[in-house]
């Protein structure tokens, strides 16, 4: 004797936002039952079998909407509250951080695709559930990547996101797009909420949709006329006069304001060489890619195993920033500001004490 | 040549890709009526094409116009090949055939395929130009209302209700032609689906003559079946009732006239009307006759009128009415000069008669009176009666061919009378006086083919035999008519069970006796009614009641009493004094297939019970199995009749509603499934316990286990009567037979057999004595019964079910309603096993199902399932499928009051004053409202009840997507705030549509006759859908649970797509009539096939309707800025 057929459909789709998370999560409908008698909801097995396998089929129905969620809002099929629209589509676009620091700044291909259960086994993210994500994120990525305007609008307006998951996906579309390394080890300690900053740094100062509002802007990319311009700070550190003359002004402004001065001090010259060239090779893809390593290398690292504070490289890139403004000699105030904003606010979110 | 049918294809969006190639479809539309096919262009290349088409004009009979449907086909278009179909939607034209339905059908519609479901969707726009025909030999019947609300629907007043109404059309199964064995099976389930339309539209028109030709002008209760006989055929029938509604006028006369102080405001109150149907306060349905010898001048009547133009009022045959109108129109003008129209003749209410100070009359009137007095003793002069006066009445509109008809009708009127049976399950208060008790027949038929389509007679015929039973039954009961009453069957190959069932009653006749007096009484009541400013009364039963006769009518016993004669009891019945009046006898338990009548006193709460029986039968072939069937029957009618007895015990209850029994029919079993609602029924006496008893009371551990399951069982009662509050007012009665329960007393069943050994007849409510009923234990089978009774899980808290309209004891609803259907198939794998065994398979199965639907809805707790409606099936040899379709209301816990009543009466009057001054505004409200097409966006800012979090989500929603979602809950009502007069709405709802318009507008289902915490404003005409889907590719779909779970989410999209197109927003009464599953997992196939109708209505929340009044210009200017989206 045995249950054939067993389907609960109603007027209004019920969803239950629990079950639901498992199946995002990607337990199959058995462990489910576990789960949810575990949890305590019921200890009926039967009820709880069919109504998970109910759910399920829903969801499943429901997933190819899910892929174009402006769909779900005037498909007829299924009557959902707008408020459970927006939690199905909030939370089928939700991603695990530990999964998305594996992928991030890889390329979204199939070769990628592959590798996923070795992801799924590190992160311990079930398989399932790494495939939904990395799926929308390839989704996300496919359908911006030939948008105009801003980037993260178009996520919002396309895939009807809340604002920081939109935020979120234009920096995993944006590390994508310009396959910057993250997987590195000394990359490792960052996390994914790090390098999202960073990318929303990047994405408002250096692409070209940052200074120019206008039709053709795209968000993706980093301004080329921007990055061409960067070559010109060179004469910061190529210029043996200017580079004292901007030690100087730094060092005099730090006075009494740091414990660390006599490091500062010793590693200027360093530091301040490291940062230009890092401005000076954006120009080359491949150095685009090792743009956060190069930080941690050139910038971080050195600041580290002196012991700075953060309070520290804030001051200290502060002045830096600042005080270039005031040499003689240096004219290239408005790509300099452009650059050393976004360097600051990166560095100082990548630097962990 | 009366009508022209215009269609429009306008656009489609979320079509499939039908060219691989380029992931595109170049698609165009074909649009057939009957035998003419238009096309649209091709538009290449897109799957969201714009055809943005001329409009296709058929010029077409209103016959045709009935029974066809309108078909269009999307196909792709290819130049090599033949174009691949990509799906078809059928459009039913019947809803715009009603100048009081809807105007007009716009909106996206789902493009169905049998065999790939729903594939994108297609927006059109149909309209109908009808001219009338005032041919009397026609065969059309357009503007006959049909409604599925078996009680009288909301914004409509009964004038008359003028009895049973029934038709069948027969033809050969498509899917049995000789042709099916070469056409691929989308070809066959098309021809099928498309010939059952045809058929239902057939149907309807032949049973809207019949209406015609009673008078009547709409079918209340219609319900429409199809039995699938296979080989034999198809047969579609159809049963109902005939009666003629009025509108309610919507604009009180208050806010329109001048002419506030005149008399004729008194007039206004809907005296008669309120009362509904039964016109129960006055004398009884004197109306028509006397309506016929003297019209009425009533002004209120035209003012009503006036105000609902769109209404198809009845108004006299100038031939009876001008005689005594000259005398009385001028007296009338005088007085409300502001009045160019009141000289119309319009029907009458008698209540005016009286009002009237023009003598003759007024004369006239009493002696009608008089003599109707004598001759409605007997229903059926009282149907015959109605049907005369309808006739008269309906002919205001075809003057021409009228006495002829009129002889003709008065003909069939006398037929009818044959059948004094009504659908309809809840009636006004004071329609219903005394119920009998069920009466039910069943009788099991060999089917042969059917050999003349048009010539149904064998059906027919059985038919007939079944509802001659009915009335013979009824007869024995004392009673002169059937409501709540019924027809289905159940086929097995060649062997079909049709059953009826229905219960005895006697309705109103005391009223049409005290006619006179009840004038005066009503003389003396209008002034005050009409300071409760109550002068707009809905449909609606609970304003009835409010309206407050209930100083004449004791309280809410008086349908308990029994209708026969105490010494002439028709079976053994233990008779008691009402508990409520101390007057009357009422039986001991009463079961009845109607709803609990509203003015009916009750103590606690109702409860969902029902019994389960499995029987197995040898497998056998024609004669043998008939004969094998009818033997069973008998058998399997008496114990399903105890477990429901017992399981009443067990809940301390003395009543059942809604009881449905049915029988279902399979090779190897028989199924048996009752389900009713048990109440308390205040006026019957106190259930005794249930004593079990052993016959042999010799061994002492059998002693033992008999008093430990006694304890059990008294356990089980205590609870439960607190479980349901059942604590009836200790009164001091006149015991008839002593307190404790007497052995030896089973309970017996009465039934009478007719002599053909192929029929069953009724089931009787009938024990022995009082507190006395006892469960021998001196067999399994009573082993089995008492285990039967223990093992019902109750109801988890928070939930209770019931299977009728509303859930006795609870008021509070609020406005959160889910419906749901919910279909199981069990299989048994063990072929041995026996009756027990299956017994129990079966109530388990139907046990574990409600269990998972309490589990499903926990979210709505405190909630109340209600017309739990549960189908039995066995659609193969080992196969048990089990349906429901119910919905879930929760309700305010703290607010469930015992003094409903009183409650309801405030709230009602409160509504009422609402109403009022809603109305008083419309005026200014209109004006703007057309001027700014209102897109009732309406919650964006001002509106304070926009305060759930839908609103706000949907703000989120659109900023986000810039989309337009002008369907969400709170727009859609606001829409229909703005601009409540129904042209005016329908065309700015037309005027919203965009066609780029990606928004759903949310339509509500219920399988009930009204929205808790809303208000019916209008009925947009029935909807009648029968979808078939197959699937070659089950596993891909998700297997069978896959399969039928998308078929039924398409067909609830669909209905819900229509409903929205015809502009509402709401459907009412739905049910799921038939669903038919068939698999072939071997060959990786399943076909199913699913009948769904109900009501598609406008509602408009209580609360918003408030706001409305309140802020009118607010609300009309925000629309108006709202434009934009």
């Amino acid at each position: 004797m045995s249950v054939e057929l067993d389907v609960f459909v109603g007027n209004t789709t019920i969803m239950d936002k629990e079950v639901y998370q498992l199946w995002l999560n990607g337990y199959t409908v058995n462990d489910a039952v576990t789960l949810r008698i575990e949890g305590g909801v019921m200890e009926e097995c039967e009820v709880l079998l069919s109504d998970t396998m109910d759910q399920y089929r829903t969801f499943q129905m429901c997933e190819r909407l899910l892929h174009h969620p402006a769909k779900l809002a005037n498909q007829l099929l299924f009557q959902i509250p707008p408020d459970r629209q927006a939690m199905l589509i909030e939370r089928y676009y939700a991603f695990d951080d530990l999964f998305v620091r594996e992928v991030l700044g890889k390329k979204l291909s199939k070769g990628t695709k592959k590798d996923l259960d070795d992801v799924s086994s590190k992160t311990g993210v079930m398989l399932k559930s790494c495939r939904r994500q990395f799926d929308n994120f390839k989704r996300v990525f496919k359908v911006v990547e030939e948008l105009k305007g801003p980037l993260v609008e178009n996520i919002r307006q396309h895939f009807l996101l809340p604002d920081q998951l939109a935020r979120d996906y234009a920096a995993i579309v944006f590390f994508a797009n310009n396959r910057f390394e993250t997987g590195k080890k000394k990359l490792l300690y960052l996390t994914f909420q790090d390098f999202a900053f960073c990318a929303g740094q990047l994405i408002n100062n250096w692409t070209l949709g940052a200074v120019d509002n206008m039709m053709e802007d795209m968000d993706v990319d980093l301004d080329k006329e921007f990055l061409q311009d960067l070559k010109d700070l060179k004469i910061l550190i190529t210029d043996k006069d200017l580079l004292d003359q901007h030690k100087s002004l730094v060092c005099t402004a730090l006075r009494g304001k740091t414990n660390v001065l006599n490091e500062m001090e010793a590693n200027f010259k360093n530091l301040s060489r490291g940062l230009v060239n890092i401005a000076a090779k954006l120009i080359n893809a491949k150095d685009v890619r090792d743009f956060f390593i190069d930080l941690v290398e050139k910038f971080i690292e050195p600041c580290r195993s002196d012991k700075w504070t953060s309070v520290d490289v804030n001051l200290y890139l502060t002045h830096y920033t600042n005080s270039a403004h005031i040499l003689d000699t240096f004219k290239h105030h408005s790509v300099w500001t452009r650059y050393m904003g976004v360097i600051k606010s990166c560095i100082l979110k990548m630097y962990h004490e | 040549m009366p009508g022209k049918l215009k269609a429009k294809i306008v656009a489609g969006r979320h079509l499939p890709v039908m060219d691989r190639a380029s992931d595109l479809t170049d698609a165009f539309v074909e649009v057939k009526f009957g035998n003419v096919t238009f096309k649209t262009d091709v538009y290449p290349k897109s799957l969201n094409p714009q055809w943005n088409s001329e409009w296709f004009k058929f010029e077409v009979d209103d016959e045709d116009l009935q029974d066809e449907p309108l078909q269009i086909t999307v196909l792709d278009h290819d130049t090599y090949s033949a174009n691949d179909a990509i799906g078809k939607v059928y459009i039913d034209i019947d809803p715009l055939l009603c100048s009081e339905a809807a105007t007009v059908i716009s909106g996206w519609l789902p493009i169905y395929d049998t065999i790939h479901g729903i594939r994108g969707e297609i927006n059109v726009l149909v309209k109908v130009d009808l001219f009338n025909d005032l041919n009397r030999f026609r065969q059309s019947s357009c503007g006959v209302k049909f409604f599925c609300t078996t009680s009288i629907p909301r914004c409509y007043r009964a004038v008359m209700i003028h009895g049973f109404v029934e038709e069948l059309v027969v033809n050969e199964d498509p899917e049995y032609q000789w042709i099916d064995r070469i056409r691929t099976p989308r070809a066959s389930n098309e021809a099928r689906q498309r010939l059952i339309f045809l058929m239902s539209g057939e149907l309807q028109r032949k049973i809207g003559l019949k209406v015609l030709e009673m008078g009547g002008n709409a079918v209340v209760g219609y319900l429409q079946c199809f039995d699938l006989e296979g080989e034999s055929g198809l047969v579609v029938r159809a049963i109902g009732t005939a009666c003629t509604l009025e509108k309610i006028s919507t604009l009180p006369a208050t806010a329109t006239l001048p002419s506030n102080s005149s008399p004729s405001k008194d007039i206004k109150e809907p005296v008669f009307g309120e009362e509904g149907p039964g016109v129960p306060l006055s004398s009884g349905p004197p109306t028509p006759l006397r309506a016929q010898t003297f019209s009425s001048f009533s002004p209120s009547k035209s003012y009503s009128r006036q105000s609902s133009s769109s209404d198809t009022e009845l108004s006299l045959t100038p031939k009876t009415a001008r005689i005594f109108l000259s005398p009385s129109t001028p007296a009338l003008e005088s007085e409300s000069s502001s009045l160019p129209s009141v000289h119309l003749p319009h029907h009458f209410r008698p209540g005016m008669a009286s009002w009237s100070s023009t003598p003759p009359p007024l004369h006239v009137s009493q002696s009608d009176t008089a003599m109707l007095r004598k001759s409605v003793s007997f229903s059926e002069e009282l149907l015959l009666a109605a049907s005369g006066m309808g006739s008269g009445g309906s002919a205001g509109k075809e003057a021409g061919p009228l006495k002829a008809l009129l002889r003709q009708q008065t003909q069939s009127a006398l037929e009818q009378r044959e059948y004094p049976f009504f659908t309809l399950t809840s009636f006004p208060p004071g329609f219903l006086l005394h119920l009998g008790g069920v009466v039910s027949a069943r009788s099991v038929k060999l089917l042969d083919r059917i050999h003349n389509p048009d010539e149904p007679e064998t059906r027919d015929a059985w038919w007939e035999e079944i509802r001659q039973e009915i009335k013979s039954h009824t007869k024995a009961l004392g009673c002169h008519a059937v409501v709540g009453y019924s027809e289905s069957t159940s086929i097995c190959e060649e062997v079909c069970i049709l059953s009826a069932s229905g219960t005895a009653a006697i309705l109103s006749s005391r009223f049409m006796q005290d006619g006179p007096l009840e004038t005066d009484h009503r003389l003396s009541r209008q002034p005050l009614v009409f300071s409760t400013g109550s002068e707009r009364v809905d449909g609606d039963m609970g304003s009835t009641a409010s309206l407050g006769f209930e100083e004449m009518v004791p309280p809410g016993c008086e349908f308990c009493h029994i209708p026969y004669d105490e010494l002439n009891i028709p079976f053994p019945a233990q008779l008691t004094y009402c508990c409520c009046c101390r007057r009357y006898k009422v039986p001991d338990v009463l079961f009845t297939t109607i709803d609990l009548p509203t003015e009916a006193n009750i103590t606690g709460k109702g409860c969902l019970i029902q019994a389960r029986l499995c029987r197995t039968k040898k497998k056998a072939q024609g004669e043998g199995n008939a004969m094998a069937i009818s033997n069973l029957l008998p058998f399997l009618e008496y114990e399903l009749h105890t477990q429901l007895m017992n399981k009443l015990k067990l809940r301390g209850m003395n009543a059942l509603f809604g009881l449905r029994i049915q029988i279902s029919v399979g090779e190897t079993m028989l199924l048996g499934l009752a389900s009713a609602t048990g109440v308390y029924l205040t006026a019957l006496p106190s259930p005794g316990g249930i004593q079990v008893s052993g016959k042999t009371p010799s061994d002492i551990t059998y002693e033992q286990h008999i008093s430990n399951m006694q304890k059990k069982i008294n356990d089980t009662i205590a609870k439960n009567k607190e479980v349901y509050e059942i604590n009836p007012p200790e009164v001091v009665e006149e015991i008839i037979g002593s307190p404790i329960p007497e052995p030896r007393q089973r309970s017996r069943l009465f039934r009478s057999h007719s002599e053909s050994s192929d029929e069953v007849s009724e089931i009787d409510l009938s024990h022995g004595k009082k507190d006395a009923f006892v469960l021998e234990i001196d067999d399994t089978d009573a082993v089995e019964d008492i285990h039967a009774l223990l093992t019902d899980s109750p109801t988890p808290a928070g939930f209770y079910s019931c299977n009728t309209e509303i859930m006795p004891g609870i008021q509070n609803w609020t406005s959160a309603i889910q419906m749901f259907t919910s279909v199981r198939v069990f299989r048994l794998n063990n072929v041995n096993l026996t009756n027990q065994g299956l017994n129990k398979v079966f109530s388990d199965l139907c046990e574990n199902l409600l269990k998972s639907l309490y589990f499903k809805l926990r979210s709505l707790v405190p909630c109340c399932l209600c017309h739990l409606n549960f189908t039995v099936a066995i659609p193969e040899d080992e196969l048990i499928q089990v349906a429901v379709t119910a919905v879930a209301m929760s309700f305010d816990k703290e607010l469930t009051l015992e003094n409903g009543k009183q409650s309801g009466d405030k709230s009602l009057k409160k509504e009422n004053d609402e109403q009022l001054q809603f109305n008083l505004e419309l005026n200014a409200e209109m004006s703007s409202s057309n001027l700014s097409s209102p897109k009732g966006l309406t919650e964006v800012g001002s509106h304070p009840s926009a305060k759930d979090r839908c609103s706000s989500w949907i703000e989120q929603l659109r900023l986000k997507a810039h989309t337009i979602r002008r369907g969400s809950v709170k727009t859609t009502s606001s829409l229909e705030k703005a601009s409540p007069l129904p042209e005016g709405r329908s065309r700015s709802l037309r005027s919203n549509r965009s066609y780029s318009g990606s928004s759903v507008a949310v339509v509500r289902m219920t399988p009930l006759s009204f929205i808790p915490g809303a208000k019916i404003i209008k009925y947009l005409g029935i909807i009648n859908m029968f979808f078939i889907r197959e699937t070659t590719s089950l596993k891909e779909e998700g297997g069978v649970s896959g399969f039928l779970h998308t078929f039924i989410a398409e067909v609830f999209a669909m209905v819900r797509a229509h409903v929205a197109a015809l502009g509402g927003n709401a459907v009412v009464s739905y049910s799921m009539k038939e669903c038919v599953f068939m698999e072939n997992p071997n060959k990786n196939q399943a076909q199913c096939l699913i009948n769904v109708s109900g009501d598609a209505v406008i509602f408009v929340r209580e609360s918003e309707v408030e706001a409305a009044s309140v802020h009118p210009q607010s609300a009309a200017t925000q629309t108006s800025n709202g434009e934009g989206t």
